[in-house]
Order: C-alpha cells, then structure tokens, then sequence
C-alpha cells in the first residue's frame, strides 16, 4: 500500500508520520509537496500535525487552500482512506472534509502528554485492529484540540456512529463530549487530535498507534482482493 | 529621496554621541586612530555593536582562554556558529547553548522566543539538523505578580517558537531565587546531528563571489539589540522595547529546510547566521575569518519597511535571515531553491580583495572600514578582580547540622520548593516528542534523544547550581560541570563535550570579576578531570537590575553519546525487590543547600559542598561501566534535597516505594547536600556484580511493592513514613499552585 505525506511549509509531523509507515508499519511512502496537482498514484492520503502556514490564523485556515487539497477532496471523493492527525485535522475541518471546528484548549496553553483514549467505534477501516470501548495510550500536543460542534452535527455524528476516539481520562482540552477523533459519514476520512504516529515503537514510549495504520492497511488489502 | 539627518562626524565627536551606543573615550580615540579619521553615523555604529561585549567578548576574552576546547573527538571548537563533536560512523554532534537575558527580562514572550530562534540558526547554520532543544531558567520567587507573568511568558515563548518550528524541547532546568527577580536569566540550548561532509562555516573567500541575504526582510527591530545587552538593567529598561526583537517560527522554518538543502549545494562557499548585530556581524566577521573583504549595496537589502537608513539596516536585528557566499555565476539555483520556499535570496554585494567592510546607500559609500577591525580588535580589558568580603566571611564559618524537628515535614516542605517541585507544569507547554526519537522525556537527569538509522543515542542536559557558585565560585563552577556529567552517566552516556553560558553582573564590579574568573578556573578543571571540552557557548554579563548581580550562573549545556541504546537508564525504580544503593558519602554540608535557603527566608551562607575531581571521575566511570554492562535498573544522582528527595524522586511516577536504612546522623542523611553521591537500584542477581564494578557503593535498602516511603535510622527507628501518592501530590502540586494563586 502506498501512502502520501502531504507537506505543507509549516508541516512539522511529517517525519515522524513517513518513518511510522516505512520503519515501523513496513508499506511505501512519499512526501508530496502541497502544490502536487496528483495524489492518484496514492492509495492513502496522510496530513500530518504541525502549523501548515505557521498558523498565525485560524489553524488549517491556509491550507486547506492549497493546491493539494483540490486533489485531497478528490481522493476521499474516490473513498481512499484520508487520515489527518492535529493540524491534520484542523485542515479537514476547515476543508469541510469533517464536521465541527476545534478551538483553543480550555487552559488556554499548549499541552504535550500521553493520554488514554477509548476506542468507541471499531467498526471503521481505521480501527478494525482494535477491540471495542478498548483504552489505548497515544500522545497529544496541541494549542488548539478543543473539538466543537452544533448540537445537531453532534447529533449526527452520535446516530452514525461517527465518534472514533473519546478521551477515557481527563479531557484535557475541553472538547465536546471527550471526542479526540471522528470519521465522516462514509467512514473514509478519519480526523484526530492524538498521535498515532508517535506510538508505533516501545523505544519512545508506547507502539498503541500502530494498530490505527494496520487497520487501514487490512480494509485495503481485503478490498483490493475483493475486486481482483 | 528623503534622508534622515543623521548626526556630523563633528557632532558624534564633539558631543560624545557614541557615549549613548556604549562607547567609552579610548575605544572612539581608537577608532580614529584606525580609520585615521573620525568615523561617522554609520560607522560609530558598527564599531559600538561590535564591539559591545555581546559581541566582541572583550571583557571575557582573558577568562575564556582558561578553558580546554580541544580534544580526539571535537571537529570545531569556540569560534563559529556552534561547536561540533565528532559520534563515529561520518556523523558528529553540534551544539551551543546562548542567552536572551535582557530582552526576556522587558518582554519576556518575545525575548525567549527569539532567544530559541537565534540558536536554532546558529545550529543549522552550521549545516546541521536541528534535533532537540533544552533550556535553563531563572527567576524570582513565584510570589509576585510580575515574577509569574516573567515565569508564564517566557515558558510560553519558547513553547511558542520550539513547538511550531517542530524541533522537540526535551530538557531542562529552572531555579528560582530572589537575586533574579528583576533580572531573569533564559539560556536555550540547540543540538544538530550533522554528516561530516556537510559542516558548513561562516567565510567570505573568493574575489568576486556574490554576497546573498536569504531569508526574511529586515525592519526597525532590535536596533542596538547587543548593545542593550551589554549593559545594566534599570529602571528606564523598559524604554529599551524597542531593542528586542519579534521571532516568527514558520518564517525560521522555512528558512531551516531552505538552508539544509542549500548546504547540499558545491556552489555555496560559506554560510552565517544575522544573530547579534545582524547584517553587521555577518558581514565582517565572514570577511575577517576568510582575509578578504565584502562590499555590499543597501539599496538591495530587502525591507519591510520605508526609508531604512544605513545605520538602522547594519543594525538591525530582525530575525530568520541569514548571509551567505556562493560562487559567482552560481546566483539563480539558490535563488530557485528560496523560491520553493517563498523567501528572499538576493545578491547584495560581493567578496573583495581589501579586507574593508565597505556600504554603499543611495549611491554614496557610507562606511567603509576594516573588517577584522570590527571583528578581532576590539580592545581586550584586563579587570581588576577582588575577593568579595561575603566570600571570607563564608569561609570562616563553619559546618554545622541545622536543626529539623519532623523529618517528613522537612521532606514535604523540600518537595514543594519551586526549584525541586515538578516542573510538568513546565514541560507539558513544549512539544517534546516530536520527530519522534525521544527515548527519555522531560523529568528524568538528562534526555534521551536517538540517532536515527543507527543504535546510538545523545545524552542531554543543562545544570548549574548558582548557590554553591556564589559561596564559592571556584568550587562551584567544578560543582557545575561534574553533576551536568552525573546527569549524563545516570542516562547511560558518556559526557562528550559542554558548552556553556556564563551569566554574571557588572564585570566592572572587581568582586563580580572575581566571580567570572575563579568560576572558570572551577569550570576548566572539571572540563580536564571529565574529559568533556568546551565547544562553545557565550557570555552574558551586566545581569543586575539597579545595581544588584544575579547570582554568578556560568550555566552548563552537556551532550554524552549513549553508545547502544540497550544502556539508557531513568531514575525512576524498576521493581519491587531491587537493591538500592548509596554512592558516596554524605557529610555535614548544608551550604547552599535546599534546606539552608528553606530554613532561612530564602538566604544562604557558609561553605560550597567540597568536591574532589578524582573521586568524581572515578566514581562515574565506575558507574558508567555497570550501566553499560547492563547491572543497574535506575539511577539518580543526589542533588538539591539530598537523599530523602533523591528516594522520593525515584519513586514518582512508579507503583512502588522504598524501604531503606540511613546511617549516621539523621538530618546529613538525608538532607546534605554532599557531592559526588548517586543513588541507584539494581536486581539482586545483579547484586555481586555491582558490588565488584561500584566498589564504593552500600546497599541502604529495597524496593518496595506497597507505594511506601519508608526511613529509618541506623536505630531502626523511623525518620520518615508516607505513601508516595502524598509526597508526590506535594511534589507535583507546588508550581500549578504557587502559579494560579493570588499573589
């Protein structure tokens, strides 16, 4: 399976993201600037954290008005898996990929810490390697993981079962209902506060984000069986 | 055009206008005399800034040559950007460590942002790849609103510029202690990994070669900024504003990429950061250190902002820009390569054979001076130095028990003092993880960085203990460097090399002098008994605020190469059953330490904790090498507090506790603040082999299941008993409370 990072200016994630799929997950991948004009080539589409344009606006705000995320849309159009993590994430928001908006921290102040996360829906192509209501540890470090939303989105999300990851501990942002994760409706785009890319590896403190990547990787290889 | 009038060489002379940039009489007599004529506007200005001791050292230059800077393994001393040390398998280790004392102490976001920012770019400059960031800090107690507002913003500030720029802040340390209250100290500490092949330096060669400024446009920031930082703060500093500079990340960012694929380029000669003094520092010392010369037209200088003068634009020190050389005819692949990236590169001037820094503006040659003139001679004081009357009272008092009524108690209260407390309140403000090569985070002696591709890893860490310094310069300065080096062994590392930040007041003070010089006769002998050089580092002096010096706090930036990762070791206990074990004595010393400040409202006096170097370095190498053979779980080194707050710190974090018994009397037990002491655990299988390789290690105890702080006395009665939780809620609680209350 093939996966483009996507890489803004100000991407600072992609790194981490690139080597998780090479060194650790074992499938291809390649940075792909953000003024590409053609992500067909790739079989999964990756935003990674960082501060795209610095982010001295609205988190993602730039972004999602670049080239690339003409040809973002396109690939979740096309159903590809699309996995945004932290500005990954804000950027799908603002790119109208995912509902809901994310806010400043309740604090007000950046936090970085491992937190627990509750696996609330496994039923998705992001999470089918992981058991149900199952607690798994995965960093956060954001300014701005504060998820929000109208009552009815939130509604929506609830009745398709949309929530992926709640926070099982302290909410330590202040977002609504303890979502740290959601996909969209047709479960193909996936948009999340914590770091699955920085948990792939006991050496730095934890491997529990690996089996976010796995999972994408079985649906793929079982659709691409399916069609063969 | 409009010109702004800008003062006659008449005026400059006549009514001592260079006396405001920090010129004295001799060093403008000087001047003339090497020009043969008087300077004007433009040119008093480059020969103030450059030589203010910011930038020309010259009141430290005769105390820096004590130090060691050479050694096998070091590629590049003291001199460039940063020094860089050389880690086996074509790859080496580049660090330095810089203030940003005085424009953190009037706008403390800013001033620490940019202090990250500007040693950052001292490290890519370099060609290296920026990979971690540590940070020591100063301030007042946390009992004033302006104390917390200095100790809020400046975290802010380099969470701010560290946390976007995406280069991850694994360590650190922070004191807090009245004499820096209306001076804070911020040092920030950059470590690259570089391949020998691509170290860059910062040289203009090559008659003709194009001069290119890269980077952002330059604007009125931090006008003067090295000359403000080479004097006192006052009253009026606030008025000084103006002088500090406003850091944008994603602009350093994107200077950071440009520049590391910029230095894969044959065509690019040499490559300076525009720190202090900006264009003018960049400029002269890249012509000095090759022999040539640069000539440069302002007009091309890119602005963001109207009717610049010469002088404001070789002064200025607006952030993320950079100078570089490159060979001629070479000019569009660096710019196409700053285009990708939406910065300027434009050729503003090029290298000459003269050795003159030579400006043209508005068609006129507006200065036109030597460029080693500006970047080597600066004169050189000699100061008088004198021994403080403080420091012979110390020294005649003598050791004695203070007095502690409830041992708990006592450990409680150490635990809550702001300078042992937790500092996550800090850290979780700094991304720490990313680039996700963290192998030991923020809240263990030293961090843990790995070396990607290979089994490798960096020990890092920063460390001073000002208290000790200043009751005894000479012994605390060895004091400095030894507990950075225990730092490092107790990760599993070997102290490579230290850079360093040397902060004192007023050098014109003969007692502050004495203070600079004894400190760095403690710090070199430390540096040759450890084996660690110095690499480099800067000087920052004048840190008194109406007339009252910081403690003297010559802060030390030490990187250890962990040769398998297999050996990185944390405080923390790893299980119940494991032998704990002292190493080294614990004396009647209690000068300067945690419980002398506590117990007298903040005040210390008496004698520095001796150290004796010999022992020091066996005891590591002995320590190091059961590491490396893989016979210890954990292992601490016993610092403020002593060993109560040594145990309790290696439980925190843990489900277990520690059951142990102290010998001699109590109070030096567990609250001395002797040297050279380690605490570590070790499996019983382990047991005789530890023994054998740690010959003066004792075994105190074990590690307990039940999450309980046990002490007793050699009576078997007990000192201490508690649950790790309520030490660890006090530990824990002490800066979030001491920050969020009313003050």
């Amino acid at each position: 399976m093939k996966f483009a990072v996507i890489v803004f200016p100000g991407s600072n994630c992609d790194l981490d993201m690139y080597h998780a799929i090479k060194d650790e997950l074992g499938e291809e991948a390649d940075y792909v600037w953000h003024d590409t004009k053609d992500l067909s080539s790739y079989d999964g589409i990756l935003l990674p954290g960082g501060f795209s344009y610095g982010d001295y606006l609205r988190c993602g705000a730039i972004a999602r008005s670049s080239n690339v995320m003409t040809e973002v849309v396109k690939a979740a159009g096309a159903g590809k898996p699309v996995l945004g993590i932290c500005n990954g994430f804000q950027i799908l928001t603002e790119a109208g990929l995912l509902p809901g908006a994310l806010l400043r921290n309740k604090n007000l102040k950046f936090m970085c810490r491992t937190v627990e996360l509750k696996v609330a829906n496994n039923n998705t192509q992001f999470t089918n390697q992981y058991a149900k209501d199952e607690i798994i540890k995965v960093p956060i470090a954001h300014g701005e993981g504060n998820y929000y939303c109208d009552e009815d989105t939130l509604q929506t999300l609830k009745d398709n079962n949309q929530i992926i990851f709640t926070y099982a501990g302290e909410n330590p942002n202040g977002s609504l209902e303890d979502i740290a994760g959601i996909v969209n409706e047709r479960g193909n785009v996936l948009g999340m506060m914590p770091h699955p890319e920085r948990a792939v590896s006991e050496l730095i403190g934890g491997a529990d984000g690996l089996a976010l990547f796995k999972s994408i990787v079985k649906q793929w290889r079982e659709s691409h069986v399916n069609q063969a | 055009m409009s010109i702004k009038l800008e003062p006659t060489q008449e005026q400059i002379k006549e009514q001592k206008l260079y006396a405001q940039m920090g010129m004295s009489d001799e060093e403008f007599a000087l001047v003339e005399s090497i020009l043969g004529r008087t300077p004007n506007w433009t040119e008093t200005g480059l020969f103030s800034v450059m030589w203010s001791e910011h930038c020309s050292y010259k009141n430290s230059k005769p105390v820096l040559r004590k130090f060691p800077t050479e050694g096998p393994r070091v590629l590049q001393g003291p001199g460039e950007g940063a020094g860089i040390v050389d880690i086996g398998d074509n790859q080496a280790v580049v660090f330095k460590m810089e203030s940003h004392n005085h424009p953190s102490a009037i706008e403390p976001y800013q001033g620490a942002a940019t202090g990250v920012g500007g040693i950052i770019r001292d490290v890519f400059s370099m060609g290296a790849r920026p990979i971690a960031m540590l940070n020591s800090l100063r301030f007042g107690e946390l009992e004033t609103p302006r104390v917390k507002y200095l100790f809020e913003e400046v975290v802010a500030g380099i969470a701010g510029y560290g946390n976007c720029i995406g280069i991850p802040t694994v360590g650190g340390e922070i004191q807090f202690d009245d004499c820096y209250e209306g001076n804070p100290l911020v040092n920030a500490m950059c470590v690259g990994l570089i391949d020998h092949k691509d170290i860059q330096k910062g040289i203009a060669s090559g008659v003709g070669n194009p001069v290119m400024y890269v980077g952002a446009k330059t604007g009125r920031d931090g006008i003067h900024g090295a000359t403000f930082a080479s004097e006192e703060l006052s009253e009026s500093s606030e008025e000084k504003r103006p002088a500090v500079q406003v850091g944008d990340p994603f602009m350093e960012k994107l200077l950071l990429e440009a520049c590391l694929e910029l230095v894969k380029f044959d065509s690019l000669v040499g490559i300076q950061d525009m720190g202090a003094a900006g264009l003018t520092s960049s400029s002269a010392e890249m012509a000095s250190k090759a022999g040539y010369g640069i000539e440069m037209n302002l007009d091309l200088v890119p602005q963001r902002e109207t009717g610049m003068t010469a002088y404001e634009m070789m002064l200025s020190e607006s952030q993320e820009r950079m100078l570089i050389v490159v060979k001629k005819g070479y000019e569009a692949e660096i710019v196409t390569l700053f285009e990708k990236y939406d910065l300027d590169a434009v050729t503003i001037g090029h290298v000459t054979d003269d050795k003159m820094l030579r400006l043209i503006h508005n068609g006129e040659v507006v200065a036109n001076v030597p460029a080693d003139a500006l970047a080597e001679e600066a004169p050189v004081y000699h100061k008088p130095s004198a021994v403080p009357a403080y420091y012979n009272e110390f020294q005649a008092m003598e050791n004695v028990e203070p007095s502690v009524a409830n041992y708990k108690e006592t450990l409680t209260a150490l635990l809550k003092q702001s300078t042992i407390a937790s500092k996550e309140w800090v850290y979780d403000q700094y991304d720490y993880q990313v680039r996700t090569s963290t192998v030991v985070a923020p809240g263990s002696d030293a961090a843990v960085v790995r070396v990607r591709g290979t089994n490798k890893g960096l020990a890092m860490t920063t460390d001073c203990n000002s208290r000790y310094i200043y009751l005894d310069p000479e012994v605390g300065g060895k004091i400095a460097v030894a507990e950075a080096a225990r730092n490092i062994v107790c990760s599993g590392g070997k102290p490579l090399a230290i850079t360093d930040c040397l902060n004192f007041g007023n050098p014109e003070k003969p007692e502050i002098f004495w203070q600079i010089e004894k400190s760095a006769d403690g710090i070199a002998a430390a540096c040759l008994a450890l084996e660690s050089p110095v690499i480099g580092g800067n000087v920052s002096l004048y840190n008194e605020r109406s007339g009252v010096a910081v403690y003297p706090t010559p802060t030390i930036g030490m990187v250890g190469l962990v040769e398998d990762l297999a050996h990185v070791t944390t405080q923390q206990v790893k299980a119940a059953g494991d032998y704990i074990y002292l190493i080294g004595e614990s004396k009647t010393e209690f000068g300067g330490s945690e419980l002398q400040k506590m117990q007298n409202e903040g005040r210390i006096f008496g004698q520095a904790p001796v150290i004796d170097l010999a022992i020091e370095a066996a005891r590591q190498d002995a320590l190091l090498k059961a590491i490396q053979q893989g016979l210890v779980a954990s292992a601490h080194d016993v610092a403020e507090g002593g060993v109560a707050v040594a145990l309790a710190e290696k439980t925190f974090g843990t489900k277990f506790g520690v059951e142990v018994i102290l010998e001699g009397s109590a109070v030096t037990a567990l609250f001395s603040e002797s040297q050279s002491r380690f605490l570590v655990t070790v499996n019983a299988d382990n047991a005789h082999a530890f023994e054998a390789t740690v010959k003066d290690a004792r075994k105190i105890g074990v590690v307990s299941a039940d999450a309980t702080l046990s002490v007793r006395g050699e009576d078997c009665s007990t000192l201490i008993e508690g649950s790790v939780a309520e030490f660890q809620d006090a530990w824990k609680g002490a800066i979030p409370c001491l920050v969020n209350s009313e003050a």
